[in-house]
């Protein structure tokens, strides 16, 4: 059981590691990536979109009901775009590019395997690391990137709207608080975050992909198992890197 | 001229379920070859262990010096682009049409203008009778139509060695015959070292030069095809004969009960089989130039066959022995 899970966590490195050497390989498959890249990023946008409006409503709610209760009414702006830029942001996105993006690439790619195709691939002489894999996780990089900056922006737009219009907070105190606290390194951290769930939820949904067992059935659960370990490494990871980056950038208010 | 494939002591198992052990057999340059055995005995395994795509875990398989088996992931993709294998359900890619599909190879591999690939692609599709259905989707075409397909791709960048896996499944025995013919034709024109893994008794009765079996994960026999025609083994004699008596069960093989108990209600002996005569090229077609070859390898080793496969490839070869390559062996002729 136990030397099970290392065997899939140690494919899932090698899985990695191949990834990212096979990006530098010619020939670069740009058809195939820029298909994928529009793929993922028209099942992905809209409901980014929608899902950053309540959620960075919320998050001002909760938080301007919070400094009203300490009296520090005017912080509400900084303290909820900063809490929407680091983690709601990268968080959303990884939902989306794991649960819809990553989901579709799993099961395309099991699907593919379980009717031999990928084998008739490496019988070509083709790699399907190179030729499938690379141009999928580079796209789900690449939309996780531009998905954040528009999940922010968005969020904040709800966030600043809730909190201004609803519960009769004033535009200056917003944004006055905002540059007081946030500075660019939290949005090079969100980026960065982005980035790297983007990585994570495409290598994992490919792994997942390339091994399933047995027949269609096989392609199901691992469908299901994608999405379940690219949550898991995806919050674990946000942990850790928002941990690091606490430690390592001085907060700009204090 | 085809590559020859040496295959030396392979051993694979799936956990602690082996396979086959220590297969050891020569693929001759040039010729085609047929792997027979009842379903189950690992022949599709051994097709892909040749190629590379499943890992045995002892023995090599020698392709102009690359090892299949061992040798770094470089090598073995470089190696890869002599094969064509001719999949069992033809493995096309279900989201291309059948024309995309054949030129897959070439637009990977090759440098060619888009007219060029254009007229390659639609000559293979002519030899394998697929005309007009080059647009279609492998989801919309029949069985038969996949592996006529899966067969022009992998024939697309020429291949010096052609793994056909099953070929007749899924096929009626008309069409198996024309694809029988279709295999010597081309191997009459593009002279590739052919393997063919079967269980249908026409093809390996018509189409190979050399011919092995596979049975209780082991190699029974590989050699020239008269040899295992004219074997007396009871496994080969019951397989080629299509019989239930003998060692092959229901279920992979019987026990020594069951056998015993068979020996006992003494089943009628099965007549004598007769060894068909080989297929020839079409009409039109360029000779064979593996038959010379091969007739020069096996006369020089029939001094150590058993006398019946001994007396039969004299009799082939005594049949036509206008051909111009006969080179009598100095000992023994008749039996």
């Amino acid at each position: 059981m136990i030397i099970g899970a290392l065997r899939q966590t140690g494919r899932l490195f090698a899985l990695a590691a191949e990834v990212s050497r096979a990006v530098f390989r010619r020939p670069f498959q740009f058809r195939e990536f820029v298909e994928q890249f529009w793929f993922v990023a028209s099942v992905t946008i809209l409901p980014a979109a929608l899902v950053s409006i309540p959620f960075g409503a919320v998050i001002a709610l909760q938080v301007g009901s919070l400094t009203q209760q300490l009296g520090a009414q005017s912080f509400t702006g900084g303290a909820s775009v900063l809490a929407v830029v680091q983690q709601a942001s990268p968080l959303i996105v990884a939902l989306l590019i794991a649960g819809a993006a990553g989901s579709a690439i799993c099961a395309d790619l099991g699907s593919r395997t379980i009717r031999e195709e990928l084998d008739a691939m490496e019988v070509m002489g083709v790699s399907p690391v190179q030729r499938l894999v690379v141009p999928r996780v580079l796209a789900t990089m690449a939309v996780a990137v531009l998905l954040n900056g528009l999940v922010s922006v968005v969020g904040t737009l709800g966030g600043y709207f809730f909190n201004v219009i609803l519960q009769g907070g004033t535009p200056g105190a917003y944004l006055s608080s905002f540059s007081a606290l946030a500075q660019p390194a939290d949005l090079y951290v969100s980026e960065l975050k982005a980035l790297v769930f983007g990585f994570i939820a495409g290598i994992v949904a490919a792994h997942r992909g390339l091994n399933p067992r047995g027949g269609p059935k096989g392609v199901g659960d691992a469908v299901n198992q994608s999405v379940v370990i690219t949550f898991l490494l995806l919050f674990f990871v946000n942990m850790v890197m928002t941990a690091v980056y606490l430690q390592i950038v001085p907060p700009k208010g204090g | 001229m085809g590559i020859e494939v040496v295959v030396e002591g392979l051993t694979k198992s799936f956990g602690r379920q082996s396979v086959w052990r220590d297969v050891t057999l020569t693929l001759p340059a040039g010729e085609v070859s047929v792997m027979l055995g009842p379903s189950g005995t690992g022949k599709t395994v051994f097709l892909k262990s040749l190629i590379g795509l499943l890992k045995p875990e002892k023995g090599r398989v020698l392709i102009n010096g690359v090892d299949m088996v061992n040798s770094p992931e470089r090598e073995i993709y470089e190696t890869r682009k002599l094969f064509g294998l001719m999949f069992q359900d033809g493995a096309l890619f279900g989201s291309m049409s059948l024309f995309d599909n054949i030129a897959f190879p070439l637009r990977e591999h090759t440098r060619k203008k888009e007219s060029e690939i254009r007229r390659i692609v639609m000559e293979r599709i002519e030899v394998v009778g697929l005309l007009g259905a080059e647009g279609k989707l492998p989801g919309e075409i029949s069985g038969g139509m996949r592996k006529r397909a899966g067969l022009a791709r992998a024939l697309v960048l020429d291949p010096q060695i052609i793994l056909c896996d099953e070929p007749d499944s899924g096929l009626d025995p008309v069409r198996t015959a024309y694809l029988s013919q279709l295999l010597i034709d081309l191997n009459a024109q593009i002279d590739a070292t052919m393997l063919i893994v079967t269980h249908n008794l026409d093809i390996a009765a018509t189409v190979p030069d050399n011919m092995g079996m596979l049975f209780r994960r082991e190699l029974v026999t590989f050699g020239p095809r008269e040899v295992l025609l004219t074997s007396e083994e009871p496994v080969v004699a019951q397989f080629l004969d299509g019989r239930r008596e003998g060692p092959i069960g229901m279920s992979e093989e019987k026990d020594a009960a069951t056998l015993a108990a068979e020996a006992g209600a003494g089943a009628a002996p099965a007549p004598p089989r007769r060894i068909v005569p080989q297929l020839e090229p079409s009409p039109g077609l360029p000779p064979r130039a593996a038959v010379a070859r091969r007739r020069r390898r096996v006369m020089a080793m029939v001094d150590q066959l058993p006398p019946a496969a001994r007396s039969a490839i004299r009799e082939t070869y005594a049949a036509d022995a206008a051909a111009p390559t006969l080179t009598a062996p100095s000992a023994g002729s008749g039996t």
